[in-house]
């Protein structure tokens, strides 16, 4: 159980040294990004200016505050609170964001599926796992939100953070085929019948 | 007892705000309660970090969550109070969108086909509005409750059949949890709708995953229920986040209704741990805030 500072963008070579269980905190930039930026880039065709190549995003839609754009404020938005959002429902989208467009590491909450793990093996790609719901500390690790893309999508724009120290984040998934949450839900699955008998169910 | 809408509008406004700000401390109870016994490293950190969380909300006044949820206001009304019922629940969507809009909130309702947000966390049938009445004279009550789709995603309905009888129940909320997993961001509070009609007992899982922790069901058979499953619902080591330990759940709580004779309902709702309400209370005195 390793852990490591990464200034990011990243390569090949930085996420494949991360095993599961292990520790990462991020530096400088992270992308945000949800179910619409993804359902309108990888199925109706849209692009975005951004490049995401060796990049973190994160599953996030975010509650700002449009302040118009200053020094301070370049994308005309000011952060009120920044979090995670479930990632299960983006599972279809982790390989082509990888292919197309070179991403790295995808953080979110309560996992992703065979498809992702065989997308990091394949590609070269971690999961790292943030806490859900505690945005409000999540919060405290952006320093600003840089630009904005596909905002008509608002919330689920595509979004650059500034970030500084972003975690401790936990590697859930690793690029050698590693899933805490494949080894956490199968030992699960085996306590289901000692549960269901210490209920009284008769099988 | 009369009631001023604007004094309505104005406290659903703010109810919306506080309870994406600060936790009732039942559920605070309830993380110290998990944390002194969880036994796994990762879900110790972890919930040492929502107890964090928690204290970081309150010390920069900022929400607890991102996700501000659907709006759900559950209004009860006493025997003496005299109020245009219609009037009211526009006065809790005025109040709800202007709390999106001044404070401001994210918007997370779109409409379920074109997904057009309205950037006023209203729009058909929302926010949800529930109204109930109580023997109680010279009150009106409004809870509200910004549920979160982490949370709302993981609902089942079973309609079950009387010979699979109360096994039936207890399996399938077993097979909930473990299908929930991590995905409703755990500890949970379990909900469990037990009878009625299909829409009722969904209602009633509801009721259940948002009702106070250490509340007991009315009905003794539902209290027993729980009790059961509560009991035994942490050995399956879901754990906190789904990542493993003994704090899968903070309790699982029971509603029950009863239902025809063909009819063996169970639906499950679940409660994550960002478990926020506020409560405000109208009574001749004046107008409080609690949860
Ligand atoms: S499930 Fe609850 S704690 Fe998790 S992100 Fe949604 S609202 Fe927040």
């Amino acid at each position: 159980m390793a852990h490591y500072e990464l200034n990011m963008p990243v390569t090949e070579e930085q996420v494949r040294q991360l095993r599961i269980n292990d520790t990462v905190t991020l530096h400088q930039t992270l992308y945000g990004i949800r179910d619409a930026t993804q359902i309108h880039m990888f199925d109706h065709g849209r692009k975005t200016r951004f490049d995401l190549k060796g990049h973190a995003v994160i599953h996030t839609a975010p509650n700002v505050k449009w302040v118009g754009e200053t020094k301070e404020h370049p994308s005309g938005y000011a952060p009120i609170c920044i979090g995670t959002t479930t990632s299960a429902r983006m599972e279809r989208f982790t390989r082509p964001l990888m292919e197309q467009y070179g991403v790295r590491i995808v953080i979110g909450k309560g996992g992703l599926f065979a498809a992702s793990a065989k997308a990091f093996s394949d590609l070269g790609g971690v999961y790292l796992a943030i806490i859900g719901g505690t945005a409000a500390l999540e919060t405290t690790w952006i320093e600003q939100i840089e630009e904005v893309d596909l905002d008509d999508l608002n919330p689920e724009s595509l979004w650059k953070f500034r970030i500084k120290g972003f975690g401790p984040l936990l590697v859930a998934m690793d690029s050698h085929g590693g899933s805490l949450y494949t080894a956490v839900n199968s030992a699960a699955k085996d306590r289901r019948a000692g549960v269901l008998a210490a209920l009284g169910v008769k099988s | 007892m009369k009631v001023d809408l604007n004094q309505v509008e104005e406290a659903c406004r703010e109810l919306y705000i506080r309870a994406l700000k600060m936790l009732p401390p039942d559920i605070k109870q309830g993380f110290r309660r998990l944390d002194s016994s969880e036994t796994n490293a990762t879900g110790k950190a972890i919930l040492g970090t929502m107890i964090r969380n928690i204290a970081v909300a309150e010390d920069t006044n900022n929400l607890l969550c991102q996700d501000t949820g659907i709006p759900i206001y559950n209004v009860t009304i006493g025997s003496n109070v005299i109020v245009d019922g219609y009037a009211l629940k526009q006065a809790i969507v005025k109040g709800c969108a202007r709390a999106t809009k001044e404070h401001p909130l994210r918007s997370s309702v779109v409409h379920p086909t074109t997904r057009k947000n309205e950037h006023t966390s209203c729009g058909r049938h929302v926010p949800v509005i529930n109204i109930d009445f109580v023997p109680a004279a010279d009150i009106l009550a409004i809870e509200m409750i910004p549920k979160g789709s982490g949370s709302e995603n993981n609902s089942w309905l079973k309609m079950a059949i009387p010979a699979d009888g109360i096994d039936a129940i207890k399996t399938f909320v077993v097979d909930c949890v473990l299908e929930a997993g991590g995905k409703s961001c755990p500890p949970v509070i379990v909900g469990v709708g037990v009878g009625g009609t299909a829409d009722l007992c969904v209602h009633l899982s509801k009721v259940a995953a948002t009702r106070p922790l250490g509340s007991v069901c009315a009905d003794p058979e539902g209290a027993k229920l729980e009790a059961e499953l509560s009991a035994v619902v942490n050995q399956l080591g879901v754990g906190a986040q789904g990542l493993g330990g003994d704090s899968t759940a903070f309790a699982v709580h029971v509603e029950t209704a009863a239902t025809h004779i063909t009819m063996n309902p169970v639906a499950v709702n679940m409660q994550c741990h960002s478990a926020r309400r506020a409560r405000a209370t109208f009574t001749p005195q004046g107008v409080g805030y609690g949860y």
